[in-house]
């Protein structure tokens, strides 16, 4: 076949690489985007979007599910609803498909070139792609590995059979009637919430003393309290063994040493995520590491000139708005624009129920940070919005330097409280003060407003507690 | 609430009463900690009174020109908690002794007169007059109200608008913090944010603030660890350098002074110096001669051939007062500033005596035990700079004196001697004279005099 040449080449359309193409491609920089699967990466086709498909559904599901017999405070009753899950799953898919063609899409229209197939570094500008139709050599001045991250998988649970991904998690044909949940993170609550909210029976298996570990326990205390009323059963300190022989259990070592089995259909194992840093000849290249990822500097650059890294593959937080920055700022790099990485926070976003967001610091890397600071908290159950939702759960904090008031970090923990994420990443990278914040107009009656008054809060003068 | 009475403290030097001539507050005004309430000024020096505490003025115990005995109360202030006053005013005595009375500080004390290197004279006004001589920068003056924008007792208040130099326009380990739009610019720009002062909220880098730094141009140094320095401290001028400031001006703005530099050989003189100085007498205590005395003697013998040298100048009556006794300031630097000690009489006194009398002075002025007494009275100045006092200077008479004799510093020069260069010690006079009534001649001629005086220094001995 005959070798491509291009100024800019990204390995992997996952959202840091198809971003970066797009951006790449409005720039005018001649560009290649590498994709052995569907455009959109884990994020599109197996991670973000799908599982939040399938949460929405859950929580629909349950929702409607306690209007049965009158049961709702809000006067709506039914008879018992049914899921049908495989149809659930086809809408999921409808959505990721239409999200797939919009990526293509986007990236045409940018001028960007897609080759489907799996590439492999051949040396510093020389990357062979395996396509279809044979191996496609292409050359390229600059490269972006874009090849994000997998599922890690236990030795001793190998996925296959009624061990599973999060990945085979969300292509269920059926609800399981007993799931295990091996691994008690985000991602893990995420699913395992969903699916006892379609009604299996699920039991976490956490090795750490406590859910959600890189939460502080204030924040994730709401959660907790849903996951006993939703009937999860959380096993702290447990260490997952293994199958049962049988292959319907769970082997489990408990906190206090004892073997027990937990019966379980499925057995989704969610114990974090590795980058994916086999397979496309990074041997040839012999990038240094941070770790097991690829180390990179404030441009996203590699040890080798020429070579940027993005995403996943370059460490935690893996998270796709990180990677889409990154994408963003190594195409504007490349186009021959000033950049460097200069974002003060990344927000997180946890979909459990209820919804966790964090951004900037939380108060104990604030304090130890050395200086003064001051918290303001308000809960959502002096919120008017928060109660006409049924969701009085949870609160928004704000963590602040007590000298100047500038604000550290934001979090929030509530229903829905997601898409507060946008105003609280604006906050930090503006530089607000706690004054900034408490002077804003905030729209009444929205949860909103709970940011506002964890600023007065802080500021001491909370008016709504 | 309680009441706290403010007394007035002693404002040092033994001084018994003081006039007061300045009310910061006004009865009804909320004061805080070391707001200045009033200024008092002793014949030597004015002191502002800072109240020791938060709270409400009640009553002002002066009126503006009254004098004041110290210790009597000036100010009764509503305070939160007890304040000081336990039953009535008759107990005011008895709780005197805890009143945290502010006290001047140990510059304060001394009350010094001000003075410079062009010998601004300490005056010998009365109490009377406010332009009395301000006394030291008390500590208590340093205090910025917080109650009274521009308040006079102010003190040095940094009130720079650049929250910093641009070297270090935050601490170390600050990030910088901009919005994403101000970082984008910067970065366009080729600027380094943490390069760049924040004018904003905590610190904030605006646009206003990139277009400051872009306006001042590139920035040559950097990146050698130099780097411009655009901050801008605002310092008050008060106490001693606003008195110096007032006396400069007034100096230089009344008098045309015509400066006369000539060069002395003291060859002569720095051996008789040194003769001197060997010489010991048992039993008899004498101080280490420096050139000053000789200048002084010198001085004294020139004066008796042209008296109207040692004379103040009333421009404003027209009237020369030409003084008999001649009293000699000599401008000196101390740790608390310039003052100007005087030597009384010098007519009167023999070189020994002239000398002792310089170096007693020098000891009171330094240790600030000099009196009003030692710091007025002048009617002709010397001023020094000793080591540092180059080779020519143009002195500002002390004013309302006519002249003022400055000593530029002493160095061995080549001097033709008609057949060969010889190595002499010489050392510059630099003078000046009020012109408006003493003519350049008459000025040269005394210099010459001097001059004559001191390379031949038997000259200073015969009468």
């Amino acid at each position: 076949m005959k070798e491509i040449s291009c100024k800019l080449l990204v390995i992997g359309a996952g959202p840091g690489g198809y971003v970066c193409a797009i951006r790449a491609g409005q720039l005018g920089v001649d560009t290649v985007i590498v994709e052995a699967g569907k455009p959109g990466g884990t994020c599109l086709n197996v991670g973000c979007i799908p599982s939040k498909a399938l949460i929405h559904a859950a929580e629909e599901f349950d929702k409607v599910s306690h209007m049965e017999g009158g049961k709702s405070p809000l006067g709506i009753s039914l008879t018992a609803p049914t899921l049908d899950l495989a149809k659930t799953i086809a809408w999921k898919d409808g959505i990721v498909s239409r999200l797939n063609s919009g990526v293509a899409g986007l990236l045409k229209k940018a001028g960007v070139k897609t080759v489907h197939g799996w590439a492999s570094f051949r040396d510093g500008k020389t990357v062979a792609v395996e396509t279809e139709t044979g191996v496609q050599v292409i050359r390229a001045e600059t490269i972006v590995i874009a090849t994000g991250s997998a599922p890690v998988e236990l030795p001793f649970l190998p996925f296959g059979g009624p061990v599973i991904s999060s990945t085979a998690a969300l292509a269920l044909g059926a609800v399981p009637e007993k799931i295990a949940v091996v691994g008690g993170g985000y991602i893990g609550l995420e699913l395992g919430m969903a699916f006892a909210k379609m009604g299996a029976k699920v039991t976490v298996v956490e090795a750490l003393p406590r859910v959600l570990a890189q939460y502080d326990a204030e924040l994730t205390r709401p959660v907790v309290k849903r996951l006993a009323a939703l009937g999860v059963e959380v096993m702290l300190g447990a260490k997952a063994k293994g199958l049962s022989t049988k292959g319907d259990a769970l082997l489990v070592e408990t906190s206090d040493g004892k073997s027990v089995k937990v019966p379980a259909d499925k057995i989704l194992v969610t114990v974090g995520r590795k980058p994916v840093t086999e397979g496309w000849g990074l041997e040839q290249i012999d990038l240094d590491r941070a770790g097991k990822f690829i180390r990179i500097d404030d441009q996203c650059r590699t040890s080798m000139r020429g070579i940027f890294a993005i995403g996943d593959v370059t460490g935690e937080p893996m998270l796709a708005h990180r990677a889409m920055a990154q994408g963003e700022m190594v195409a504007e790099i490349v186009a021959g624009h000033k950049r460097n990485w200069d974002k003060r926070s990344i927000p997180a976003v946890c979909f459990t129920d209820p919804e966790l967001v964090t951004a900037g610091l939380s108060p104990e890397e604030a304090k130890a940070l050395g200086g003064e600071i001051k918290i303001g908290m308000f809960p959502f159950a002096a919120n008017g919005r928060a109660m006409t939702k049924l969701g009085e759960d949870g609160f928004v904090r704000v963590v602040a330097r007590a000298d100047n008031h500038l604000v550290l970090g934001i979090q929030a923990v509530g229903q829905g409280v997601s898409e507060l994420s946008a105003a609280f990443g604006l906050a930090l990278e503006m530089g607000a003060r706690l004054e900034d914040i408490a002077g804003t107009i905030h729209a009444h009656p929205t949860q909103g407003e709970g940011f506002q008054e964890a600023a007065l809060k802080a500021l001491g003068h909370a008016l709504h507690i | 609430m309680g009441e706290h009475i403010i007394k007035l403290p002693d404002v040092g030097e033994g001084v018994a009463e003081a006039e007061l001539v300045e009310w910061h507050v006004k009865i009804g005004d909320m004061v805080r900690e070391d707001t200045v309430l009033a200024a008092v000024m002793t014949d030597k020096a004015t002191v502002e009174i800072p109240s020791p505490v938060d709270g409400e003025i009640l009553w002002l115990g002066a009126e503006i020109g009254d004098t004041v005995a110290i210790g009597s109360p000036i100010v009764r202030l509503k305070v939160a908690g007890e304040g000081n006053v336990v039953a009535d005013t008759k107990s005011l005595e008895a709780t005197a002794a805890s009143t945290p009375t502010p006290s001047p500080s140990p510059q304060g004390g001394g009350g010094r007169a001000t003075a410079s290197k062009g010998g601004a004279k300490p005056t010998s006004s009365s109490s009377a007059n406010p332009k009395g001589i301000e006394g030291g920068e008390a500590a208590a003056t340093e205090s910025p109200s917080p109650l009274w924008g521009g308040a006079r007792g102010g003190g040095t208040a940094p009130t720079s608008q650049v929250a910093a130099p641009s070297g270090a326009p935050r601490p170390e380990g600050e990030k910088p913090l901009a919005s994403p739009a101000v970082r984008l610019r910067a970065k366009e720009a080729g600027i380094d944010l943490r390069q760049v002062a924040g004018s904003g909220p905590a610190g904030r880098i605006g646009h206003e603030d990139i277009e400051a730094f872009l306006a001042r141009g590139p920035q040559v140094a950097r990146g050698s660890g130099l780097a411009r320095n655009d901050a801008i401290q605002d310092i008050k001028v008060v106490g001693l350098r606003r008195k110096i400031a007032e006396k400069m001006s007034l100096s230089k703005s009344r008098i045309p002074h015509i400066t006369y530099v000539e060069e002395i050989d003291v060859t002569a003189l720095e051996e008789l110096r040194a003769a001197l100085n060997k010489e010991k007498r048992p039993g008899v205590e004498r101080p280490k001669l420096t050139l000053l005395p000789f200048l002084m003697r010198a001085m004294v013998k020139a004066i008796a051939d042209q008296p109207n040298l040692n004379s103040l100048f009333d421009d404003e009556a027209g009237i020369i007062h030409q003084h008999g006794g001649i009293h000699i300031g000599i401008a000196a630097q101390t740790p608390s500033g310039l003052v100007v000690p005087v030597v009384k009489h010098a007519e009167a006194r023999d070189i020994w005596e002239c000398g002792a009398e310089v170096v007693r002075l020098a000891e009171a002025a330094k240790s600030g035990t000099a009196t009003r007494d030692e710091l007025s009275g002048s009617t002709i100045t010397i001023t020094s700079l000793g080591a540092m006092g180059g080779v020519a200077t143009t002195p500002v008479i002390n004013h309302p004196e006519v002249a003022i004799i400055g000593v530029n510093k002493m160095m061995v020069r080549p001097v033709w001697d008609g057949t060969q260069f010889i190595p002499r010690k010489m050392m510059n006079l630099s003078s000046s004279f009020d012109h408006r009534v003493i003519d350049g001649w008459d000025a040269a001629v005394f210099i010459q005099r001097i001059k004559t005086l001191l390379e031949t220094p038997a000259l200073i001995f015969v009468d």
